[in-house]
């Protein structure tokens, strides 16, 4: 599913360049469950955002479900943004006008559903995390883990083969954590390929296998089922 | 996505910043009613003036001496020669030589001190020596006693008819006809009061003041007043003002060969029109329409760059949203197409919000100011599209700025 070879990224700021990543070479199989763990500034967000196609990489080079993203345009991007990757954020990221219904509409609205299909489709993602009789609400009067479950919900309404999740439970309390990590697990049963960004050993804990990041370098690769 | 999508998204944006909102369309809903009412006013003037010029007499062409040239090449100018007759008058008057004239009424004026013999009173104004036709020519009627008429003018009569300011003037609150006035020395008889037109509208377009005058039969000017006989003007009305051009021409045909002239360059004579000072002073209007146009244009430029500011802020804070919904599959051209909406939008709503403030201060303001304003489809239709090009115009650089921002910059933005 996922391919990275010799992935490096740069950020130049001025006359100062970072080297976020410093090669990086990964594979992680249709239907894996990956946790990416490491400290804060260890490269994990930019990886996440590569293997996300919203940035691109430096150096070296990236497939994704087979296909070379290096050498795609911004429109093409969007696309395989669109039709193949779902995001989970560690601040939701919700629009705090929309109700919930309509915040999970917006990935199908982008990929060009009709409005019936759509309300039916972002229905069902709303029931199946379980706020089925909460559509009509918005963020701001949700708490934070009902939030993220609606940013779960948005990820999965376009039914990618792919999910993103950056630190999805690092705004949650510990119930709503589990709550979070359950429904994770869940789109894993279903066969879905999965990549976890986290510094909590335990969030990690529950995926197949872990990798960890060190000043922009893989140090340590566990299978841990 | 489809056009309805965005415009579904743009207009629920709009929706929820209500606040930025209704001042964008604050902005351009005031610079548009103040374009449509300016040149509402300007046009409401140009109409006024026509209609004051229209009172003067219509249809009427003013045929003056001058202009001619002296046995030793000197060009003189207009009014100094001494070259219009009353046969001159009688001949224009002829249906057979100019079918297209309806009156025609010779004049000879001149200043002259006036003399209430009564009381001593004097006072200088205008007199005319003139026909009964004049009354016609000029559209004016007797309030009080009568106009003279053809017998005046056959027997010479020592009479006058005064305009009304001339006749308070004289007699204050007495009933003046039948009083005597004397003109340079010669008593004559009141036997009319003109009607009063307003001094105020007709002096200042013509120069004289069309309620301070006095009108006597011609002969009695000729003969017993002044004591010469060339016309000081003659008055011809057409029979329409379709036919206006084509009395013209009979007028100025039928005076070169009477005065024997074979180059019209050569005329002795000058024929002017109302028309041609409708056209003067339309024209003056037209420059200041232009100029107020031109300021209220500017400050729909200012308006319009105001919308710019606005929807630039609103990139600025709303990198957030522009990142998620690129990340959520977002290609560039579609968040484009939403600001550009929006622009549109706001736009729009102000150009038509404008038009309707525009058609209230239509109805208020010749209310309180006294100035008419007359409100073209043209302009409230130019002032919309202006509307839509300026919400189209300054959202376009928004726009693109915000399609461009990379997806993860913007998410990464608190």
């Amino acid at each position: 599913m996922i391919d990275l070879e010799e992935v490096t990224k740069v950020y130049r700021t001025g006359s100062l360049s970072v080297a976020a990543l410093r090669g990086i070479t990964l594979r992680v199989d249709e239907g894996e469950y990956v946790a990416v763990m490491g400290p804060s500034g260890s490269g994990k967000s930019t990886l996440m955002h590569i293997v996300g196609c919203l940035d691109v990489p430096t150096s070296g080079r990236y497939r994704l479900a087979g296909a070379d993203v290096g050498g795609m345009a911004v429109r093409q991007l969007a696309e395989v943004r669109s039709r193949q990757i779902g995001f989970v954020f560690q601040q939701f990221n919700l629009l705090p006008t929309m109700t919930a219904l309509r915040n999970v509409e917006l990935p199908l609205v982008y990929a060009g559903v009709d409005r019936a299909d759509r309300r039916r489709r972002a229905l069902r993602a709303l029931g199946r995390v379980g706020l089925g009789d909460r559509v009509q609400h918005r963020p701001g009067e949700l708490s934070g883990g009902q939030q993220q479950r609606v940013a779960i919900a948005r990820a999965l309404v376009t039914d990618p083969a792919l999910i993103l999740a950056d630190e999805p439970t690092g705004a949650l309390d510990s119930q709503s954590s589990a709550e979070v990590i359950a429904l994770l697990n869940e789109l894993h049963q279903a066969g879905r390929t999965l990549v976890l960004i986290t510094h909590d050993p335990d969030v990690a804990g529950v995926a197949q296998r872990s990798v960890r990041l060190r000043d922009g370098l893989l140090v340590a690769e566990e299978a841990l089922v | 996505m489809s056009w309805f999508e965005t415009l579904r998204t743009g207009l629920e944006s709009v929706r929820t910043h209500r606040l930025r909102s209704s001042l964008t369309v604050l902005g351009i809903m005031i610079g548009i009613a103040a374009v449509i009412l300016t040149v509402g006013l300007g046009q409401g003037a140009q109409n006024q003036v026509s209609s004051e010029i229209t009172a003067l007499g219509t249809n009427l062409l003013t045929i003056s001496p001058g202009s001619s040239t002296s046995s030793a090449g000197i060009r003189q100018g207009l009014g100094s020669a001494t070259t219009l007759s009353q046969a001159d008058a009688a001949a224009l008057a002829s249906k057979v030589v100019a079918p297209d004239i309806k009156a025609v009424a010779p004049v000879i004026s001149s200043g002259a001190s006036l003399t209430d013999t009564a009381n001593s009173n004097t006072w200088t104004t205008t007199v005319n020596g003139s026909t009964p036709a004049w009354a016609t020519v000029r559209g004016r009627s007797v309030t009080q006693g009568r106009f003279i008429d053809r017998q005046d003018v056959t027997d010479h009569t020592a009479v006058a008819v005064l305009g009304s300011d001339t006749a308070a003037e004289l007699f204050g609150p007495l009933d003046p006809v039948g009083q005597t006035v004397q003109v340079n020395g010669v008593p004559l008889s009141v036997i009319g009061v003109l009607n009063t037109v307003g001094s105020s509208s007709s002096s200042s377009s013509t120069g004289s003041d069309q309620d301070d005058q006095v009108v006597v039969p011609i002969t009695t000017a000729t003969e017993r007043l002044f004591g010469t006989s060339s016309l000081s003007s003659i008055l011809v009305q057409a029979t329409s003002s379709g036919t206006l051009s084509a009395a013209y021409q009979e007028a100025d045909t039928e005076l070169l060969a009477m005065h024997q002239i074979t180059s019209p360059t050569q005329a002795d004579f000058t024929i002017t029109s109302e028309s041609s000072l409708v056209s003067t002073a339309t024209s003056v209007d037209r420059t200041l329409t232009v100029l107020l146009g031109g300021i209220a244009g500017i400050s729909l430029l200012v308006g319009g760059i105001g919308v710019m500011n606005i929807m630039l802020v609103s990139v600025t804070e709303r990198i957030r949203e522009i990142g998620l919904r690129k990340a959520l599959g977002a290609t560039p051209s579609l968040i484009r197409r939403q600001f550009l909406v929006e622009a549109s939008v706001l736009g729009l709503a102000g150009g038509a919000l404008g038009a309707v403030l525009a058609v209230v201060g239509s109805v208020v303001l010749p209310h309180a100011t006294g100035y008419p304003v007359s409100l073209s489809g043209v302009a409230a239709g130019g002032a919309l599209a202006i509307a839509l090009t300026i919400g189209l115009v300054f959202g376009v650089y928004p726009a693109s700025r915000a399609a461009h921002l990379p997806p993860i910059d913007a998410l990464r933005s608190e």
